[in-house]
């Protein structure tokens, strides 16, 4: 080995320990910052060490990547949090592209040349990628909204997707038999294209928590196949712990939602039709200063925010609400259930982006046994996340996902747009308890209106 | 032997038997540390992962995307590479790469950066507030 290829080493081993010391960070707020900062350093080491790499002849290709890759990078880290979801679906569709043509470009080079297991490797590392890019594409634009959001179904999907996997599986294992064929790789790769968007047309808006998860497990995989065909461990290690984040989180999202991962990807959520509790009873409207008298003289309030609250841009009316009602004496709490918006840890982002600290963030098995003692209970655009049917109905859709129990506080406040269903499509006869109040309109002219009212109390 | 394919567990044994006839074949000790470094890297990032709290759920999601951004260097490598044969595509595939992965990695870490910035403690005037005894 060179003096090159030491120094090259070193630096993989450096990166690789700090990216596990920035990913341990990230256990409490306090480390988190800290350790973003170690893993953006690896990553810097990482990429300094490789620009001295033997092999290495022309630097005009690579300056022009990276500048470019900068120059898009950088405004798409400055997006609304908002838009949060729909940004990080758009991130891992880059990244799983990155790998996939990096897996076609060694194909092109070395073709017939590599041996099974880097064939095998390099098969399932363009594979996992193409399928991801697609499959992000789709879920940001679900999440953008520039496809409608809900399941798109069709005759015989079931049998079209079998035939697909079948299809991109076989030419797989053909080519690993006779790597030169070129037919089959593309043919493989073609498949894996086709059968990303199909993964994510059936699943809708509020399922992509665990497709998000499942998205960002892919890439990594991608990833650290590329470091078998590689043979590069840096590679491997990044790749399994992004893999494995991901893996972890869609099964803490689908635990959340009591659905297993076959459910989420096959189910069709919302597009059949089944069986619901008949509601009776009426909803019951409240006026705005009914409602800020019973805030002003309350003792705790519990704020439970969902993607309404997102999409009214509410979280910062919300804060000062809170703000008001602190100033008076009043503890005020957010409950924030796992899967409450469109991805993992959305509605904790937007309310620390209003400024909300994060030690007023409960989790959902915190803050329900506190409940009951509980005076106001305010449900900003949240429906399915406290939809009492799940814990009370065996025979619903969403029977067995746990909830935050609003309807075990003394008083409930339902901010909602209009008298609709929610995303599920699902009746919630939480809206229809004597102890439930409905507040329409839009969240955040509510609340801020809300804010004015409670002043005056 | 080729049947072993289709078996999950089969599968990298199968590989690993058809290994050693190639040009590029991995050297056998290489592949058995590789694997290693995979199998310790699993059960690390799930020791690691489980312990992030869901308050930061979205933070990680982004970080390790910035992480899986690693591909760059794969990229870099064959971006300036010198090829007998397929040099023009393998340079424009190379430098696709390079910008879809720096994509990643500056966008992933600014915006990880810019989350993380967000999330504070309650400031210190307020912390003899009643919810604070609960």
């Amino acid at each position: 080995m060179s003096h090159a290829q030491y120094f090259l080493e070193a630096t993989y081993l450096i990166a690789s320990c700090l990216f596990v010391l920035g990913l341990k960070g990230l256990s409490h707020p306090d480390t988190a910052r800290r350790g973003m900062i170690m893993a953006a350093a690896g990553m810097a080491a990482a990429v300094i060490g490789t620009l001295f790499h033997p092999d290495i002849h022309n630097y005009l290709y690579i300056a022009i990547g990276l500048i470019l890759g900068s120059s898009i990078g950088i405004p798409m880290a400055m997006v609304p949090m908002t838009a949060m979801p729909q940004r990080t679906a758009l991130s891992h569709a880059f990244g799983a592209l990155a790998a996939s043509m990096v897996g076609i470009a060694e194909y092109v080079i070395h073709g017939s040349k590599l041996g099974p297991v880097k064939v095998g490797a390099l098969g399932l590392e363009v594979m996992l990628g193409s399928l991801t890019v697609t499959g992000s594409l789709i879920a940001a634009a679900k999440l953008q909204e520039l496809m409608r959001g809900t399941p798109i179904m069709f005759k015989g999907q079931q049998i079209f997707n079998l035939a697909l996997f079948i299809v991109m599986v076989g030419s797989f294992v053909a080519w690993i038999v006779n790597p030169a064929a070129q037919m089959f790789f593309y043919t493989m790769v073609g498949c894996a294209f086709v059968f990303g968007i199909m993964l994510v047309i059936p699943i809708g808006a509020a399922d992509m928590p665990v497709v998000m998860s499942l998205l960002n497990s892919y890439a990594g995989l991608s990833s650290a196949a590329t470091g078998f065909v590689l043979g590069n461990n840096v590679l491997i290690i990044a790749g399994t712990l992004d893999g494995f984040s991901g893996f972890i989180l869609s099964i803490l999202m689908c635990r959340a939602m009591n659905r297993s991962i076959t459910n989420v990807l096959f189910g069709g959520f919302g597009a059949a039709v089944t069986q619901e509790t008949a509601v009776t009873g009426s909803m019951r409207e409240v006026g705005l200063d009914d409602v800020a008298v019973q805030l002003a003289y309350a003792n705790q309030v519990v704020f439970v925010p969902g993607y309404g609250m997102a999409t009214a841009q509410a979280q910062h009316a919300c804060r000062e609400l809170g703000n008001i009602l602190e100033e008076r004496g009043i503890s005020v709490k957010y409950a924030i259930h796992p899967v409450a918006g469109r991805m993992p840890g959305h509605m904790n982002v937007l309310l620390a982006e209003a400024n909300v600290p994060y030690s007023s963030l409960y989790e959902m098995e915190q803050i329900n046994p506190e409940m009951q003692s509980t005076d106001v209970a305010v449900v900003i655009g949240a429906n399915d996340v406290v939809n009492p049917d799940a814990r009370d109905n065996p025979k619903s859709l969403i029977a067995g996902m746990p909830i935050i129990e609003v309807d075990k506080a003394k008083s409930v406040v339902v901010l909602k747009r209009g008298k609709g269903k929610g995303f599920s499509g699902l009746e919630n006869p939480l809206f229809f308890k004597p102890v439930t109040g409905m507040l329409y309109g839009d969240a955040k002219t509510s609340l801020t209106n809300l804010v004015q009212a409670v002043q005056k109390v | 032997m080729e049947h072993l394919l289709f078996h999950p567990v089969g599968f990298i044994v199968a590989l690993a038997m058809m290994e050693g006839t190639k040009e590029l074949s991995f050297n056998p000790a290489v592949l058995i540390a590789s694997l290693y470094v995979f199998a310790l890297a699993a059960f690390l990032g799930y020791q690691v992962i489980s312990r992030v709290p869901p308050l930061l759920h979205t933070p990680l999601m982004s970080a390790t995307n910035a992480i899986s951004g690693i591909s760059l260097i794969g990229s870099i490598v064959i971006a300036g590479s010198h090829y007998d044969e397929h040099q023009m595509l393998a340079s424009i595939l190379g430098c696709a790469a390079v910008t879809s992965a720096m994509i990643n990695v500056t966008g992933g870490f600014l915006i990880t950066d810019r989350m993380l910035k967000m999330f504070r403690k309650k400031e210190a005037p307020k912390t003899n507030k009643p919810e604070e005894k609960k």
